[in-house]
């Protein structure tokens, strides 16, 4: 104790004469100055300290402090969020739009060129189970959601532009809320259809050795036959592997959207909103592929996700391998001898 | 017509909170919503700089753009408004909102935020003037009234200016031509440029 106040008492002493020394060295000089300047000029301004930088760093988003709980009130300006909507009104919403409108014109052309893809050995009238119960409702497990929430989710996208100005904006206000809904729940559904496809179909979506030559032929779609493949042929393969993939970084960022600042801050939530429309969109652009080929795009190949039957010339013709495989029949003369019409 | 601004004289705000306190008590705002708020930079070091900040009704409002139901409108005056019955508490005009102005009632999973609220310059929203309906939603119509904000009439220091623009902007400029230092008022530039 006695030490400590030993110190203290030094420490002022040493503080008082250094005090002292300055002002007998400044004094001089402050009487100096003030002789020269204007009388009626206030002495005692305080400087100001430059603010320059301080107003340039809350340009920047600098937080300051606030006295409410709110601790994202704290920031002044973020201007991520004008960047957040340029990429999204100017940049993602009319290149989607072109990029979905350019697929529908490709599959569009391409049905006026190529025509529906006939069995060319004619149906053969015997049918072969091709998806088991489980692996149709996988499908529509997944298909089903994803219609849904794509249709709900360009309506958040486009709906103002295209359906408000018909509908009114109240109606589209309730049609919204309920699409909002829809698109909440039916994530849901959509990554357990996704679970379930991935744990039935990896194995039979991984490369195997007819891929190269799929390719090689460009899948048989340009007229030079159809090259042989098991269950799935390389191009399903590619569709598939894109649904996982981009459907998981959809479902992840979908379920960061679900709960707001739950994981991410403001400019996480502004990114990972960007990247669920761009990958939402690049699926949707893709899908409409898929659902051209499964439907009016190829004769025999709708029943394959409906009854789960398909008849058995189609299967020789697109999957031949894999039917050698299911019904112990060699192929033989049925595969990639006869061009397409 | 007048364009209504709002404008924060840094060199004056005290951060006495009496904007707050004021709004939320005019507008009967509920517990967690804070249509205006006061930040302080620096917060108690030399050059330590205190801004009442709400919604500063832009010009080209970024929530006006983003929303996908289309629930703001801008007023003859320019004060950006919404309306509730439209709004489907997406958050959206919160990730473009360069002053975090939009707020929600409710915090709750599913993206479950409730109607958003923020500063409507006490011009209330789309209902008729000063009826019942406009309070609940959206608090009083003082412009309706001819009453400028109350946050800006009760502010002791005048720091925070609100009004025609051109006024304000005229107050300010001589204020600054008066004691010769601190232009800034960050936050005009951003939502009345262009």
């Amino acid at each position: 104790m006695s030490n400590r106040s030993r110190f203290t008492w030094k420490a002022a002493l040493f503080s008082a004469l250094m005090a002292l020394s300055a002002a007998l060295v400044t004094m001089p000089a402050v009487h100096a100055a003030e002789g020269a300047l204007d009388p009626n000029l206030p002495t005692n301004v305080q400087p100001q300290p430059a603010t320059t930088d301080m107003w340039r760093d809350i340009r920047q988003g600098e937080p300051g402090y606030v006295s409410i709980p709110n601790d994202h009130a704290a920031v002044l300006i973020q201007s991520e969020g004008n960047s957040w909507r340029i990429l999204r009104n100017a940049w993602v919403a009319p290149y989607g739009a072109l990029a979905l409108g350019g697929m529908i014109l490709a599959l569009a052309a391409f049905y006026l060129i190529r025509g529906k893809i006939r069995v060319s050995s004619g149906l053969a009238g015997r049918q072969i189970l091709r998806f088991k119960t489980i692996e149709r409702v996988g499908h529509w497990l997944t298909a089903g959601s994803f219609i849904a929430l794509a249709l709900t989710g360009l309506n958040i996208l486009y709906g103002r532009y295209i359906i408000a100005p018909v509908i009114g904006l109240e109606a589209f206000s309730w049609l919204t809320v309920f699409g909002k809904w829809v698109h909440n729940v039916g994530g849901f559904a959509f990554m357990a259809g996704l679970a379930l496809i991935f744990i039935l179909w990896a194995k039979d979506n991984l490369w195997d050795r007819y891929d190269l030559n799929w390719i090689l032929k460009g899948g048989g779609l340009l007229g030079l036959g159809h090259p042989p493949a098991r269950k799935f042929n390389f191009g399903q393969k590619v569709m598939f592997w894109m649904v996982i993939l981009v459907g998981a970084l959809v479902s992840a960022t979908g379920l960061n959207l679900l709960f707001p600042f739950m994981f991410v801050d403001l400019l996480g939530m502004q990114l990972l909103q960007l990247a669920h429309v761009v990958a939402s969109l690049l699926m949707i652009v893709a899908i409409c592929a898929h659902i051209y080929i499964g439907t009016i795009g190829m004769e025999g190949a709708t029943s394959a996700m409906t009854t789960g039957y398909v008849d058995e010339n189609w299967a020789r013709e697109h999957h031949g391998v894999w039917v050698e495989e299911v019904t112990g029949v060699p192929n033989g003369k049925h595969h990639g001898h006869q061009p397409a019409e | 017509m007048a364009r209504m601004k709002f404008l924060c004289d840094s060199e004056r705000c005290i951060e006495c909170n009496a904007c707050v306190t004021a709004c939320k008590n005019e507008h009967e705002v509920p517990w967690g919503v804070n249509r205006r708020r006061v930040v302080t930079i620096n917060d108690g070091k030399p050059g330590e700089r205190s801004l009442s900040v709400a919604c500063m009704h832009c010009s080209d409002a970024p929530c006006m753009a983003v929303c996908p139901v289309d629930c703001f409108y801008q007023t003859a005056d320019g004060v950006v408004l919404h309306n509730k019955d439209l709004c489907i508490g997406c958050g959206y005009c919160f990730y473009a909102c360069p002053f975090g102005a939009p707020q929600y009632p409710k915090e709750s999973n599913f993206g479950g935020r409730g109607k958003m609220d923020k500063c409507t310059f006490c011009a209330g929203g789309p209902e008729e003037d000063n009826t019942q309906a406009e309070f609940e939603k959206y608090g009083r119509n003082r412009l309706a009234e001819g009453k400028l904000p109350l946050c800006a009439e009760m502010c002791s220091t005048k720091a925070l200016l609100a009004g025609d623009g051109d006024q304000v902007s005229s107050i300010y400029r001589e204020r600054v031509a008066a004691r010769g230092f601190g232009a800034g008022a960050p936050g005009f530039d951003a939502a009345y440029k262009g």
